[in-house]
């Protein structure tokens, strides 16, 4: 069976198997390095809250956009169905915005197209995420999760000037 | 040293109640099947705006539709299917019936559990998606036809496992034949896999949709939901497997490379498909970045047993398609037997699976994940897996398990081929619509043709998503002609039939380190361990959790 090959079997899947270990690991430590070493990082533990009470609990009882200092702000959003609130914020172009999220009622998305501002709205959750917006322009803030009948109705726009 | 991978190489004929039982289990698959397409192609059209849901009767929304698309095709089509087949390969394997009275519990349970869930989504009582999450409420008898639908599982799962207990009494020492071993742990992974629906379903959901229950806590039920959820995608996945690498060397004219080595990828799939479930969690908050980086690293060590299948299967592949006179680096390939349906399908379903794959660790990229999720892409990618490397290599299993359980020849054999790349070149143009648009942040789940708000780039990538879902669909559709056509007017076969196990290049040992492959209690403990290690720290710091939403019927 061996004969026909220059390599036998056995040889060729050591060299196959050892290069795909090394690939992915490769890939994992280039993941941890862009999360940890540059700041590119996932959603984690940011605080509960009752989803019934979301509009009495600050942050969320002023949603919108607020500066907490030269080039710095806070953006919080309420996801219901089936809109955003707010549904728009306008901010200058290098702003570092900080969104705060939940949901009121069922799960819905909260994506910033064209952004890595990829968060689940989760009733119960508090999310966060923090992106720069360096150039001019317009984002479609997306549901991207359903969240029954007008689910497809469901959008808010960040506007960059 | 060649080995075989069955008990009885000469034959063994299945009992004709229990033939039976598999054929209408394989029935009902493929029934679920042909009413998902149906559903398939109503989204691709969506997607390129062309609206032909209007036309569907009694489907009052798009998502009620989408509903039954996820639950016929990933559930009841998968679970029927592999309930069937893996009985089989077990009792082929053993060369011993199962118990007959199990194996028709599972069937009435199946179709208990399809009418159930069936009944709540048809009357529109139940458009949460296949996904369930929580606070939106569904009808109590869809998470029951659900729960059912799990259960039929865990039965077939007894009868595997009292099968091979029965035959390790019998033949006391001998290794467990390699196909009924990779058909057991299969089975040992989703058992242990599917604790998570099982607890959330029949612990929370049902009782919350009779009223017992005031509140949900969104973020747990998403947990365990995903806790089972990542695994199922593997108890998809392993039945394919299962023929890619103990029934396709055969068909190809080669042989398995190996059968310890097999064993050891069908084990690492029972330690590692569980503890990763976060990676589909990755934009949750609530949920620890530490814990997600752990589900990474796993995630990324469940993917290396999929390459070393990749090797297996090019290798045998390419043993038979050098005996049948191919030359050169790569001349093997285009000398395999591409006449052959059952063969043609599954290559065309690895090729597929090696696109999906990639789009897979993409998914599983830690933070690379915040750029798709959700997204369009993401339908792009499971096509690629579940809707055509699944979906596909069950079309080529049925080219022959069809004729083997109905004893008919296959009629139309040419047209079995010619379905099998319209089917392909549909998946990889409707995925690449997909993803392109999901790259560009078009939404999944959404009926995008009446959405207000839109990006002139997605155009393209809905037009691209219609058309390759409109070929899938005619894929699809000359399969079932290849099939009705097949039990109506195959011609009947005389004398016997077996099921096309392949030979083993390294045979099993009967002595060493080997043996404890064998002992999947073992494996099953070691699993349970790493489940603790992936989640414990988790539910210690979560629990007892938010229950604090009531619940919602936006539908
Ligand atoms: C004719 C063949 C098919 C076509 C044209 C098709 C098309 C689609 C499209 C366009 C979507 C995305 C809908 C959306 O997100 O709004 C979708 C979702 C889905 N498809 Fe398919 N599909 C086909 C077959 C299959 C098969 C064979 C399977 C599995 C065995 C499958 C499993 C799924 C699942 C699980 C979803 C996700 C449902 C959800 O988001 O809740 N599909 N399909
Ligand atoms: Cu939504
Ligand atoms: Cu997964």
């Amino acid at each position: 069976m061996s004969k026909e090959h220059p390599l036998s079997p056995e040889k060729v899947e050591k060299v196959f198997l050892s290069l795909a270990a090394a690939m992915l690991l490769v890939f994992l430590l280039a993941l941890f390095y862009s999360a940890y070493a540059m700041g590119m990082h996932l959603p984690g533990r940011d605080g509960e809250i009752n989803p019934t009470m979301v509009r009495e609990t600050p942050p969320f009882d002023e949603p919108g956009l607020k500066q907490i200092e030269p080039g710095r702000y806070e953006a919080v959003f309420l996801g219901m169905a089936w809109a955003f609130q707010p549904r728009e914020i306008r901010i200058p172009a290098g702003a570092e915005v900080t969104f705060i999220t939940t949901a009121t009622d069922v799960i819905h998305g909260f994506h910033i197209e064209g952004t890595r501002v990829n968060l689940m709205m989760i009733p119960g959750q508090i999310g966060r995420a923090t992106y720069t917006f360096t150039e001019p322009g317009e984002h479609l803030i997306i549901c991207h999760e359903y969240c029954g009948a007008g689910h497809h109705l469901m959008y808010a726009t960040v506007i960059v000037e | 040293m060649s080995a075989p991978v069955v008990a009885s190489p000469e034959g063994f004929e299945l009992p004709e109640s229990q033939r039976r039982v598999i054929l209408w289990m394989v029935y009902l698959g493929f029934a679920a099947l042909a009413i998902g397409i149906i559903n398939g192609l109503g989204q691709a059209l969506n997607y390129a705006n062309i609206d032909i849901l209007k036309y569907f009767p009694g489907m009052r929304t798009y998502y009620q539709g989408l509903t039954v698309h996820g639950v016929v095709n990933a559930i009841v089509f998968t679970f029927a299917f592999t309930n069937g087949f893996l009985a089989l390969c077990t009792s082929r394997a053993l060369a011993r019936p199962l118990s007959g009275g199990l194996l028709w519990a599972v069937f009435v349970t199946m179709v208990l559990g399809t009418l159930l869930a069936g009944y709540a989504m048809a009357t529109g009582q139940a458009s949460v998606l296949y996904t369930f999450y929580p606070p939106l409420q569904a009808h109590w008898s869809y998470y029951l036809g659900l729960a059912l639908l799990v259960v039929s599982t865990w039965i077939t799962a007894v009868a595997l496992f009292l099968g091979v207990r029965g035959w390790r009494r019998d033949n006391p020492g001998a290794r467990i034949p390699l196909m009924a071993f990779v058909s057991v742990a299969t089975y040992a992974m989703w058992s242990l896999a599917s604790i998570g629906i099982a607890v959330s379903v029949v612990g929370l959901l049902l009782p919350w949709s009779l009223g017992l229950i005031a509140y949900s806590d969104p973020l747990l039920s998403r947990t365990l939901f995903w806790f089972s959820a990542h695994p199922i995608v593997y108890f998809w996945l392993l039945p394919a497997y299962v023929s890619w690498y103990v029934m396709i060397p055969r068909q190809a004219g080669g042989k398995l490379f190996s059968d310890p080595l097999t064993r050891v990828v069908f084990i690492m799939f029972l330690l590692l498909s569980i503890p990763t479930g976060f990676h589909h969690q990755y934009t949750d908050p609530g949920i620890s970045q530490g814990m997600k980086a752990i589900h990474a690293t796993l995630t990324f060590g469940v993917f290396f047993p999929s390459l070393v299948t990749a090797f297996s299967i090019m290798y045998a592949l390419e043993i038979g398609g050098r005996a049948r006179g191919g030359r050169g680096l790569l001349g093997w390939f285009a000398k395999l037997d591409w006449r052959n349906p059952a063969l043609v399908a599954q290559i065309l379903a690895m090729l597929s699976f090696t696109l999906g794959g990639a789009t897979g660790l993409i998914n599983a990229s830690y933070n690379l994940n915040q750029a798709i999720h959700n997204t369009a892409w993401i339908p792009g990618h499971f096509h690629m897996t579940v809707g055509s490397a699944v979906t596909m290599s069950f079309m080529g299993i049925a080219y022959w398990l069809i004729p083997y359980l109905t004893r008919r020849e296959l009629v139309g054999r040419g047209m079995a081929v010619l379905q099998s790349w319209i089917y392909f070149i549909g998946v990889l143009v409707m995925a690449r619509g997909l993803i392109s648009g999901g790259l560009d942040g078009m939404p999944r789940r959404t009926l995008l043709m009446e959405a207000p708000y839109s990006k002139p780039s997605w155009e393209l990538a809905g037009m691209l998503t219609g058309l390759g879902g409109t070929l899938m669909f005619i894929g699809g559709v000359l399969f079932f002609a290849v099939l009705i056509a097949t039990i109506l007017f195959g011609k009947k076969i005389e004398g016997k039939q077996d099921v096309p196990f392949t030979e083993t290049h390294i045979a099993p040992a009967s002595s060493g380190w080997e043996l404890n492959l064998d002992r999947l209690r073992w494996w099953f403990v070691a699993a349970v361990v790493l489940i603790l290690i992936a989640y414990g720290p988790f539910l210690v710091e979560y629990l007892p959790g938010n229950f604090t939403s009531p619940p919602y019927r936006f539908f």
